[in-house]
């Protein structure tokens, strides 16, 4: 198949960027997204022009490198899927995509489609974490978890701290990932000691890099390749509520 | 050269203990005084950069992603074995350190794969500890599985994700310790090169990859942790960033390199369907738990599985090693499958595939457990192949995963340069000639929370390193050189692009170093190779500047230093003429197939040595010596 491609073009964060239009030609439909987006690199390097910047690295939908709106959706249009994972059988002959990055006052775009999500790092640096130092762990049986309980928290781990979840928001809310962090440790008794503390400067941090609030539009579990579930946020709120009566209360 | 493995003195059980009592011990308050550099945040990189700045050395970790979090470990599916005899099914550390020596052949290091074993407990509670969300039983308990080449169930897993949790775990850790100051974070930075000051690692020069700008950071030592190198072949189930930049200029500044010709080879992994294939995707071996493999008896027989009669199929895994059936080693798994392909059994559009059936095991235990079991997997092999596992049988063939070779290390994870250690895929400690499954997670973190914390400090304590700073000429001279080298590429402005150059090295080393291996294919590689190389440095084209985001450039420089080891790899192959685990020479097989040893002439570890851009290199045996165990001819019949 053929199709048009009209993608974001930035040289560097300090440059104004614009929409450029490519042909892709002979795309087949076993490529997954990005191969196609290679080929075209592959063509456009040889015909003397840049090549399109885009973050990728284990293409099997696990690292959280790739990312970028493919028309308008995070993503693309299948759902629970990173853009690596995405494949050209989605589309069909004659298709235009448009590619943009993703988009958040917290993600600065450094060149096209890469963007920088180093707020994600400092959210974690804010308690994402069992405090515990390498050597005297008891043993791993000394610390019994229920099969739910541990579903659950598994379940929450599985974010890939891509940030589709920053770019469908309309607020560019990082809640998502956030709560899912919380919730990973908060279902297990690893993560009660620390519990009030972790969700009272993770929150915080969301504020000082410049995230939105979260307003319930949902977006984010949509786009969300995990499919993490919106309740995390609920059980982030409602850490957060408990936590700041407890701080308050003890003052 | 002089190969001093340093391994301890003492029964093999007591080697750890003691000599962790006989190592120097750098005073608590003294540690703040030291720098370590650990280039890589994967397993080994991660934990071991957590673990030296919890003890209080100043630490600072590189790594070319824009976060730690996102390094090729995170894409570790099956788990990570233990020790621990939780099914009372008959585990111990020796059980483990055995399965671990006669996985590889006999062709590692006995007191470096007993370490390992012993260590493997304790990786466990640490995890745990930092709160990964462990496989549990309905009890608490934890849960496990089995994994090919061991007749226990000894795999600790998190669902298909156990290297993403691990990871996070080493990541959370790490991050905790960038929260308090204790180390400093250099992400979307690579290592370009090694920095030698009177004959020790002194630091390392790097790329900032935004702004392209070239530093040095200098160190009282330095750790690499930079993964493996199966991207030589350039398709293959490691994520595309993966290369050998950081060992390959690490041994051209004198580390020797182990055994580069040990490559491994997964069993399971989705077939190539076209030439714009950028990557293979491996389906966890933990499938062959449930999953039977096999193939049509006819030859040609182009029908749908489902119409092909149970008595028309050859289960061979099950057929020719009735023991271990379909959960055999992978190497001999994988030449299995390349086996029934030549004879022109192999399924799928290429006919380079076999299947991997669930239908029994969803009969037997229904698809609500299988899902539980693979889900994750089974929706991966759907999106990639738009086929329904439950209802057709996966397809499968074998694809390069992980690199058992690396640079040489010692006991105490020190290469042949003094103050740098190779820790986690980097190295070539562990495994031998073929790596058991779940054993490289496990391996990655002993050496990084349980290894190195120890082994370093004895080094630091020894004294003798002296002040040092990057205006010196050694770091300045270094500078320079890479800048040269970067603007080499981006001047040459030839016809030929980065991947096409890429994707002809793989197929040479797939046709002549890959599964199978014989002295004239070598022989052809071995010519192939540098005609290749000189084409590369006549004609790449490299777009764009050296002072930009540019990842053509990125490429490029990695896929250098694939095209120089590649040659090593090759050398390697060709001057081991006996078959060993992964290394298959086709001269070197038992009557029935199997790979086929040669102690008498080849019981060592080849360590290459560098001798300069025109000269061969150097090849230097460390002898192995088996004390605890017997030389056995592999048999998992
Ligand atoms: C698909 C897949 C599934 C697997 N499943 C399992 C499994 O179930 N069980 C198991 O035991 N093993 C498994 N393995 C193997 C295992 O994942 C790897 O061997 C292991 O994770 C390697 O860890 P590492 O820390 O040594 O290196 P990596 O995780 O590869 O980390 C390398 C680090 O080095 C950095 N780096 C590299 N070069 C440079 C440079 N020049 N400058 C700066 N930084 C650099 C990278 O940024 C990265 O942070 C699997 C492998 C694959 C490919
Ligand atoms: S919550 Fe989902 S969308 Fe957000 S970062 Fe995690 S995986 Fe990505
Ligand atoms: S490239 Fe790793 S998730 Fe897409």
């Amino acid at each position: 198949m053929n199709l048009k491609l009209h993608v974001w073009r930035q040289p560097s964060a300090k440059d104004t960027g614009r929409i450029e239009s490519y042909e892709a030609r002979d795309v087949s439909p076993d490529m997954s997204f990005l191969e196609m987006l290679d080929v075209v690199n592959e063509e456009l390097i040889v015909a003397g022009k840049r090549p399109i910047a885009f973050d990728h690295d284990c293409r099997e939908g696990i690292c959280g490198s790739c990312g970028m709106m493919i028309n308008g959706v995070a993503h693309g249009p299948q759902k629970a899927t990173a853009a690596c994972q995405l494949h050209m059988r989605t589309f069909k002959d004659g298709d235009e995509i448009v590619i943009e990055p993703w988009r958040a006052r917290a993600f600065p775009i450094i060149k096209d489609l890469v963007v920088d999500r180093s707020a994600f790092d400092r959210i974690i640096q804010r308690g994402g974490y069992v405090s515990v130092n390498t050597g005297g762990a008891p043993d791993g049986n000394d610390i019994l978890i229920g099969k739910s309980s541990a579903d659950h928290a598994m379940d929450a781990a599985a974010c890939i701290g891509c940030g589709a979840c920053v770019a469908a928001c309309p607020n560019a809310s990082s809640s998502l990932f956030t709560g899912a962090k919380i919730t990973h440790l908060g279902k297990l008794p690893q993560g009660q000691p620390e519990r009030d503390r972790r969700v009272i400067g993770m929150v915080e941090q969301m504020d000082i890099e410049g995230f939105g609030n979260c307003s319930w539009f949902g977006e984010c579990q949509e786009a969300c390749p995990k499919e993490i579930s919106i309740d995390v946020i609920k059980q982030m709120n409602r850490d957060y509520v408990a936590a700041s009566a407890r701080a308050s209360s003890n003052e | 050269m002089e190969l001093n493995s340093k391994i301890p003195p003492g029964p093999l059980a007591e080697k750890w203990d003691q000599h962790k009592f006989d190592i120097k011990l750098v005073n608590p308050a003294n540690k703040r005084k030291y720098s370590v550099i650990v280039v890589g945040s994967g397993l080994a990189g991660a934990s071991a950069a957590a673990t030296l700045s919890e003890l209080g050395y100043a630490v600072k970790c590189f790594c070319f992603q824009d976060s730690p979090r996102r390094a090729h470990s995170i894409a570790a599916q099956g788990g990570i074995n233990a020790a621990k005899n939780y099914q009372n099914d008959g585990d111990s550390v020796f059980r483990l350190f055995y399965d671990t020596l006669k996985g590889g052949d006999f062709r590692s290091r006995e007191a470096n794969s007993y370490r390992l074993a012993q260590l493997s407990v304790n990786i466990i509670d640490q995890c745990v500890a930092q709160g990964v969300p462990f496989a549990r039983e309905y009890g608490g308990h934890l849960a496990n599985r089995s994994f090919g080449g061991a007749q226990v169930s000894r795999t600790f897993y998190a669902r298909g994700q156990t290297g993403q949790q691990l990871l996070l775990g080493a990541y959370q850790a790490l991050e905790k310790q960038i929260a308090k100051g204790l180390v400093t974070m250099y992400p979307r930075t690579e290592m370009l090169d090694l920095v030698m000051i009177d004959g020790r690692a002194r630091g390392i020069v790097v790329r900032n990859l935004i702004t392209g700008k070239i530093e040095s950071h200098a160190a009282d030592a330095v750790v690499l942790a930079t993964g493996g190198y199966s991207n030589v072949f350039y398709l293959s189930t490691n994520a595309r960033g993966c290369n050998a930049t950081a060992i390959w200029r690490a041994y051209k500044r004198g580390a020797a390199f182990a055994n580069p010709c040990y490559t491994q080879i997964h069993p399971t992994c989705i077939p190539v369907s076209g030439d714009y294939q950028s990557k293979l995707t491996l389906m966890s071996e933990s499938l062959r738990n449930d999953g039977r493999v096999w193939v049509p008896k006819a030859k040609g027989d182009k029908r749908p599985p489902n119409e092909i009669p149970p008595a028309e199929r050859d289960y061979y895994l099950e057929r020719k090693y009735p023991a271990f059936g379909n959960l055999g080693p992978r190497d001999i798994t994988s030449r299995a499958a390349k086996e029934v392909c030549d004879e022109g059994r192999g399924v799928g559009e290429t006919g380079r595939g076999v299947y991997l059936d669930f239908a029994d095991a969803i009969k037997r235990l229904g698809a609500q457990t299988i899902t539980e079991r693979y889900g994750n997997l089974f929706e991966m092999y759907e999106r990639i192949t738009d086929e329904n596992p439950y209802k057709v049988p996966m397809r499968i063939y074998p694809a390069p995963h992980y690199t058992m070779g690396g640079l040489w290390v010692d006991y105490n994870l020190m290469t042949t340069i003094p103050g740098l250690y190779a820790l986690g895929e980097a190295n070539f400690s562990d495994h031998g000639a073929n790596r058991l499954g779940a054993s490289a997670l496990m391996q990655g973190l002993a050496d990084g929370y349980f290894v190195i914390p120890y082994t370093i400090g004895d080094y630091l304590a020894r004294g003798g390193i002296n002040a040092v700073n990057t205006d010196m000429p050694e770091f300045r001279n270094t500078e320079r050189e890479i800048a040269e080298r970067t603007s080499k590429l981006l001047s040459i402005d030839g016809k030929r692009t980065v991947d096409s150059i890429h994707r002809e090295l793989g197929h040479i080393m797939w046709d002549y170093c890959g599964m199978s291996r014989n002295d004239a294919g070598l022989r052809k590689a071995l010519e192939l190779i540098p005609q290749l190389r000189d084409e590369f440095w006549k004609d790449v084209n490299v777009p764009g500047s050296d002072a930009e985001l540019n990842q053509a450039l990125e490429k490029a420089g990695r896929v250098s230093d694939f095209l120089e080891l590649g040659e090593l790899m090759v050398r390697d192959a060709l001057n081991r003429t006996e078959s060993c685990g992964a290394h298959f020479r086709e001269e070197s097989q038992t009557p029935d197939g199997e790979a086929l040893r040669d102690d008498e002439h080849f019981a060592y570890v080849a360590a290459w040595e560098y001798a300069g851009a025109n000269a061969a290199p150097i090849l230097n045996k460390e002898p192995l010596e088996f004390e605890s165990i017997h030389l056995s001819q592999r048999n998992y019949k």
